[in-house]
């Protein structure tokens, strides 16, 4: 009964939908404010609908009711419950679910927060992503049932793929989604100014918090994404350009050019047109991640589900979702009209750069990601592409990028003075370049790609603190820490975000300059020495979880004769699918990683093993977290207060007016 | 051309070519094996263990090779399409059961039907190995003279059947 009433909610929110798509959007057009207010109650309506659906849901997982097709293919009697309800978003269908009911979480948000908008920018807005949850709910509903049933009910489910039963992926996906899905506010904020012809800079005031905050979940979900590699893939890599990977990272990659494009916008009313666009584009590449994953399209480690029939409703949807707003854009956009101009030297001329930098290291990634099924659908040959490619690409495009970073936010708008920049800047580089060029023989190496790497990240920080300083310097307060304090928040949000930059620099540089890999095959009592850590192998035991059976090796990890930790990394044998999984140990450290995964036995107990020393390699997450809080912080900015402090003032007068106006 | 609409072209081309990409199997690979005799085993049979199958027995006849398991969830979903093809007698099938257990083997075919003549126990996987299995089921195409024609990597379905297989087995067969 209960999977019944989540399908009938999916049904009714489906109607709701239409409403909402449909209604508001000719209100706005026509100027009904009747129409237009259905958009609020439609969001809210919907919302609870899709929530009623995905506690079905999870109930179902929760219960063990596998009389539900999809929770009898995802998950098991012996499946622990947070990985029942992890489960919900364990394939495809329960995905699209957790992509609707996010949608609609992002939704309600809007329909809460957006009061002080213009009543047909909310409804415009508010319809346009209506008409997304439209799409995927039509999807759901007809090819991808995640309530469809299974009669006679399985007698045991077939288990969740033992690679996702793991605490990241419980909450990789929804930080992710958060991401992708959170992008479709700020499309749906362009889509909206488009209809409506009002393109200004206080369009781009209100998408910027929006946009940032979808960019810092994105931000988190992508690195969990690596991180999960990490340490459950067990091969030690962190970034692999896998499709998938690639397909998470594009609008991660579009939507930091949109946050730069729409400061430009709001501070200084440029950059309108190419703003919508990247708007448009962030979130047309969070569709097409979801077409990559779900189509079957590409290859990849993650295509846990894949069926060409949903892969074509997926293509048709994505055809007609950014066909028709590239299409509202060429209509549209030429109208909107320029900003203020602006000489190639300054502030609007670097972020321009920056954001050109950007969608170009974007475009490297969607042609190398797309490049070996053109080549197919040419019958031109099978291929991969793999990382070489991509570091190829992708270094010299972002070099250029961070060195602007560093100079960006120090130059004037509209017209900055070289030569006096470079004044200000010559000590960062004196002491980026100094630094970067002795540091690694201090390490121990000397390679380009080192010194270039820990350039870049001394720059970026030299950098802040000198603009720091000269923020400092005019900002009013006799004390420091009363001028500490009227530095605004959203520009330490861009120091702190600027800085995780850096320090993901640093990870990937030292991990890609200095780690070390040793695979061994090792007899129970034998050592072996990987980055001056002395491994001692101390056999493997057979242990029991919930629901696999692992071999647990142990080993003794010292430094210099004193012991450091005990690891114990174990291969895992899932009984349900009968799988095995390798469970890498791992002794993190905030100077470096040691890592140990066990191979396959060899004869007479000995073990064929990875061993690895990765220096630094927490810096990589660690610099994706900090940007995460640096946006944060940005939103957390009194400007933003300030607008809800005016909105909560404004609506009481707004509707004296219109009860004035009404009697 | 007006500026604006060179997102929408760029968009269109690449929409393209993602409509090409569905139509296409991107684990389709071509097997080396194509073309070369089918590696020679010897392996005990399943419903009598005291037996062995070897594919030299074959040699004179056109016959599929078909790997599969009762793990395996795709050999569920290609299963009645096998059954269909053993019933019209047109090309005998030869199981090859893969990495499994006899009894679940056993079990699985009594529940699900025995479209093969006859299957082979491949417990270790090593035959597997010099077929160039990476996931079961996988069906081979073998000619009259013991060589691979034809690898088919995932569930045989019944179009890929009508449109490729059958065609190719009568042609071999006439030869």
């Amino acid at each position: 009964m209960i999977p019944e009433i989540g399908h009938y909610a999916l049904i009714l929110a489906l109607c709701v939908s239409v409403v909402l798509g449909t209604l508001p959007i000719y209100g706005a057009a026509v100027g009904n404010s009747m129409l237009m207010s259905v958009a609020k109650p439609a969001a809210r309506g919907q919302f609870l609908l899709v929530l009623l659906a995905f506690c079905c849901l999870g109930y179902a997982f929760a219960v063990k009711d596998f009389s539900v097709l999809y929770v009898a293919s995802t998950s098991n009697s012996q499946l622990p419950i947070q990985y029942r309800l992890a489960a919900i978003w364990g394939a495809h269908e329960g995905s699209l679910l957790l992509w609707v009911f996010i949608l609609s979480i992002w939704m309600v948000a809007v329909s809460f927060l957006s009061t002080h908008l213009p009543e047909a920018m909310r409804a415009r807005i508010l319809a346009v992503m209506g008409l997304v949850s439209l799409g995927f709910l039509l999807f759901m509903l007809t090819v991808s049932n995640p309530f469809e049933r299974l009669i006679p009910a399985a007698f045991d489910g077939r288990d969740l793929n033992p690679l996702l039963q793991d605490p990241g992926m419980v909450i990789h996906p929804p930080m992710l989604y958060m991401g992708y899905v959170g992008f479709s506010v700020a499309f749906a904020f362009a889509i909206a100014a488009l209809l409506g012809g009002t393109l200004d800079a206080t369009w781009a005031r209100w998408s910027r918090p929006w946009t940032t905050v979808a960019w810092c979940f994105l931000t988190i979900g992508v690195a969990m994404g690596s991180g999960w590699a990490y340490y459950e893939l067990g091969w030690g890599g962190w970034w692999f350009w896998d499709p998938v990977e690639n397909a998470s990272f594009m609008p991660w990659l579009a939507g930091t050019a949109l946050i730069h494009s729409l400061a430009v916008t709001d501070k200084r009313g440029g950059f309108k047109a190419w703003s919508v666009l990247l708007a448009i584009l962030a979130f047309s590449l969070s569709l097409l991640g979801t077409f990559l994953v779900r189509s079957g399209v590409l290859t990849s480690v993650h295509a846990f589900a894949t069926d060409p029939k949903r892969g074509l409703f997926i293509l048709v949807f994505l055809a007609v979702v950014i066909g028709g707003s590239l299409i509202l854009y060429a209509w549209r956009a030429p109208r909107v009209g320029l900003g203020g101009g602006f000489s190639i030297v300054s502030r609007e001329g670097m972020l321009l750069t920056n954001n050109v930098l950007l969608v170009a290291a974007l475009g490297a990634v969607l042609l190398g990601t797309l490049y070996p099924l053109f080549l197919d659908a040419l019958d031109l040959g099978k291929i991969s592409v793999g990382p070489p490619y991509f570091d190829t690409v992708f270094v010299p495009l972002m070099t250029p990028a961070i060195f602007l970073m560093g100079i960006g936010p120090l130059a004037q708008w509209k017209k900055a003075n070289l030569p006096e920049l470079a004044m200000r800047l010559r000590w960062a580089f004196a002491v980026s370049a100094a630094t970067a060029l002795s540091l690694p023989f201090l390490i121990g190496k000397w390679t380009p790609l080192v010194s270039l790497g820990l350039m870049l990240a001394i720059w970026i920080v030299t950098t802040s603190v000198v603009g720091l300083r000269e923020r400092l310097a005019h900002a009013d307060g006799s004390s420091l820490m009363g001028r500490l304090a009227a530095v605004p928040r959203s520009y330490w949000g861009m120091l702190l975000a600027h800085c995780g930059v850096a320090v993901f620099i640093v990870g990937v540089t030292m991990v890609k300059g200095f780690e070390v890999e040793q695979d061994v095959r090792m007899n129970v009592g034998e050592t072996s020495t990987v980055g001056g850590y002395t491994f001692r192998f101390d056999g493997v035991r057979e242990v029991k979880g919930p629901n696999y059976i692992a071999a647990q090796g142990t080993f003794h990890v010292s430094q210099d004769g004193r012991e450091v930790t005990v690891m114990y990394p174990e291969k895992r044998r899932y009984n349900v699918q009968n799988q095995t999984m390798t469970e890498a140990a791992i002794a993190p450290g905030l100077l470096r990683d040691l890592y140990v995964s066990l191979g396959e036995p060899v004869a007479g107990g000995a073990w064929s093993v990875r061993l690895y020393h990765k220096p630094f390699i927490d810096w990589i997450w660690g610099g994706c977290l900090i940007m995460a809080l640096g946006g944060v912080l940005a939103i957390s900015d009194r400007r933003y207060r300030l607008a809800w402090r005016r909105k909560e003032a404004a609506v009481p007068a707004a509707t004296q007016m219109a009860r004035q106006t009404v009697s | 051309m007006n500026r604006f609409l060179l997102p929408l072209a760029a968009f269109l081309v690449v929409v393209g070519f993602l409509a090409v990409g569905l139509t296409l199997n991107p684990r389709e690979l071509p097997s080396p094996l194509v073309g070369k005799p089918a590696p020679a085993f010897s392996l005990p049979q399943l419903h009598d263990q005291a037996k062995v199958f070897s594919p030299n027995e074959m040699t004179g006849k056109v016959w599929l090779l078909n790997f599969w398991a009762s793990w395996c969830g795709g050999c569920k979903e290609e299963h009645p399409v096998l059954l269909h093809l053993a019933q019209s007698g047109e090309v005998p099938i030869y199981g090859v059961d893969y990495k499994d257990t006899r009894d679940e083997a056993l079990a699985w075919l009594q529940q699900h039907g025995n479209p093969y003549p006859l299957t082979a126990v491949d417990e270790a996987g090593r035959v597997g190995i010099n077929y160039g299995v990476y996931g079961v089921p996988e069906t081979y195409v073998i000619d009259k003279a013991g060589v691979i024609r034809y690898k088919q990597i995932g569930p045989l379905r019944e179009d890929t059947l009508q449109a490729k297989i059958l065609p190719l087995v009568r042609e071999l067969q006439k030869q």
